[in-house]
């Protein structure tokens, strides 16, 4: 499993109801399974959808850019987004929708903020790539980047706060120690515990 | 993973056989509190049953279905009518699986329905056979069961009414259904399908010769109003865009149009066959019953019991819709969808891309076979 995932699944209780969107082939979720929780996945990819019926996980192909309309308000403890928020067309539609469906919400994506990437596009004048954003700019899938300021400015316009942030490296690995003095400068990547 | 174009087979001939599941001294007893005996049933079995019963697979037949779901009767060209998906090497994988297909309650191909003799009068049911609902389509399959010895059920799959039977089965018995598979299916009827199956019921009421339903052995019957049920109800099959490739407004066997009343363009000659070929295998009280059933299906009409039943589940699902089908469109499965996620019952969807409309289930669209076959694959591996 990739190493941010290990990081989010930390975070999911023992116990909770949870909502996958943008799930991929579902290894996340099957892990979460594995460990007693009620999981459902949402995935848009053909791929992906038959990749989690091969393990087992529940999952509605569905596109998260539509709303979440056939899930009912609070049908889950916690809704997870991993490195899916960058990708979609309108964040602040699903930040909404994450918190009709559930109390809580994981959020992780790569930060734009980070000084590599404001480095490469200063000093080349070139978009930015880096592990977390592979892409060349006219064919990535990642069309929303924010930065952790960027981001946490919008969360909490659509009424949630902060319970927790851990910080990632390039590698999706949780950093500590010097990352938490200038998270938005140092931090390739973040994970976000979020509470209505 | 199942299926690849080098190992599916056909099952070959197969054979339908008939036991007699209710008898006087035990009756069927309906949803409605009357009693109907006997009860015959018309079943085809495939593939050989696994010690323990951990891969038996319940076929739930739509409107106009029959026992032989897969292999044929005699004639290789003229295969069961799920022999696209049931058989060695097919997503219902017939070496894996032992697969069990039955003539539903009220139809006329084997299994007791209004065609049948009523044993109070020795004549023909017609409208004095009772009505019925799915709940009790589904006593009967499970009475099938029994009678089989089956103890467990893999899973059961449906397209259409036969969708409608395994949700209806899985709230009925939570426990009971390891998995059920919905396709094309609805958890209720819109008044736009309502209103298709009363078109139906009146061209087969309103034709002189229905005679109240006491048309059998008379010597003429309903023919021409079961022919033009059968006609409207195949327009509702197929999509807009398939009608407009097979036919598009092309005229039959001939360049310019007659310009007469008569059948002039292909579409018309292919629906006037459909409906003609349609009286060899149907009986028109049949009809009328089964689209009734349809019509009263409604199983999350009541929340308090919808959350009773859905509580204690069992099941989990693989719900199915295809995009050209406005027969019973996405959002029928959806609305199914929805329930049962509201209820932490563990369901897969997907709407399946198909130019063909409602009959997608029943036609080889490879991205559903290969959805049925991995659901399959994970069932039958966690079974095990």
């Amino acid at each position: 499993m990739r190493p941010d995932l290990d990081v989010i699944a930390s975070l999911v209780p023992p116990g909770a109801r949870v909502l996958d969107l943008g799930c991929g082939d579902g290894a996340l979720l099957e892990e979460l399974m594995r460990r007693g929780n009620d999981v459902l996945g949402v995935e848009i990819s053909d791929d992906g959808v038959l990749a989690c019926m091969a393990r087992g996980v529940p999952v509605l192909q569905d596109d998260i850019d539509e709303g979440l309309g056939d899930l009912a308000d609070d049908a889950f403890d916690i809704v997870i987004m991993s490195l899916t928020l960058q990708a979609v067309r309108n964040p602040a539609l699903i930040l909404r929708e994450m918190h009709r469906v559930a109390g809580r919400g994981i959020v992780s994506f790569p930060n734009f903020g980070h000084w590599r990437l404001r480095a490469q596009l200063a000093a080349k004048g070139r978009m930015p790539v880096s592990p977390l954003l592979p892409y060349a700019w006219h064919e990535t899938p990642n069309i929303r980047l924010c930065s952790i300021t960027d981001f946490e400015a919008l969360a909490g316009a659509e009424g949630f706060r902060v319970e927790q942030r851990i910080l990632l490296d390039d590698g999706g690995r949780p950093v500590g120690g010097l990352s938490e003095r200038a998270p938005n400068l140092l931090a390739a990547g973040v994970v976000y515990l979020l509470n209505r | 993973m199942g299926a690849t174009d080098d190992t599916r087979r056909s099952l070959g001939l197969v054979e339908t056989q008939r036991v007699v599941l209710y008898t006087e001294d035990d009756p069927l007893v309906l949803d409605s509190g009357e009693t109907l005996a006997p009860v015959e049933v018309a079943y085809e079995t495939y593939g050989e049953r696994a010690p323990g019963d951990g891969n038996v697979v319940v076929v739930c037949h739509a409107l106009t279905g029959d026992a032989n779901a897969a292999g044929h009767h005699g004639d290789p060209t003229r295969p069961g009518w799920w022999d696209t998906l049931i058989g060695p090497g097919k997503p219902v994988d017939t070496d894996r699986l032992f697969v069990l297909s039955s003539n539903l309650l009220g139809g006329c191909q084997g299994t007791t329905g209004p065609s049948s003799t009523d044993p109070a009068t020795g004549e023909p049911y017609g409208l004095r056979f009772p009505l019925f609902t799915v709940s009790d389509l589904v006593r009967v399959q499970r009475r099938l069961l029994a009678h089989l010895g089956v103890e467990r059920v893999l899973a059961a799959i449906g397209g259409s009414l036969g969708g409608m039977q395994v949700l209806q089965w899985a709230l009925d018995h939570p426990d009971e259904l390891n998995n059920g598979i919905v396709v094309c299916a609805t958890a209720r009827l819109s008044a736009q399908n309502i209103a298709f199956s009363a078109v139906a019921r009146a061209a087969i009421m309103n034709d002189p010769d229905f005679q109240d339903g006491d048309y059998y052995g008379t010597g003429r019957g309903p023919d021409h109003g079961l022919s033009v049920a059968r006609m409207m109800a195949h327009i509702t099959y197929l999509s807009e865009e398939s009608m407009r490739q097979k036919f598009g407004r092309r005229i039959q066997d001939r360049d310019e149009p007659r310009f007469d009343l008569g059948v002039d363009f292909q579409v018309e000659s292919y629906l006037q066959h459909q409906g003609k070929a349609f009286l060899d295998r149907f009986d028109a009280n049949s009809y009328l019953y089964l689209t009734r059933v349809m019509d009263y299906f409604d199983p999350f009409a009541d929340p308090t019991r919808v959350r009773e039943r859905l509580a204690r589940c069992r099941t989990r699902f693989l719900v199915l819709s295809f995009d050209t089908d406005w027969r019973f469109d996405t959002s029928h499965s959806k609305q199914v969808v929805r329930t049962l996620t509201a209820h932490r019952v563990p369901v897969t969807f997907r709407e399946i891309a198909s130019p063909h409309g409602h009959d997608s289930f029943l036609l080889e669209v490879p991205e559903y076979h290969r959805t049925v076959a991995a659901y399959l694959d994970r069932a039958l591996a966690e079974a095990r």
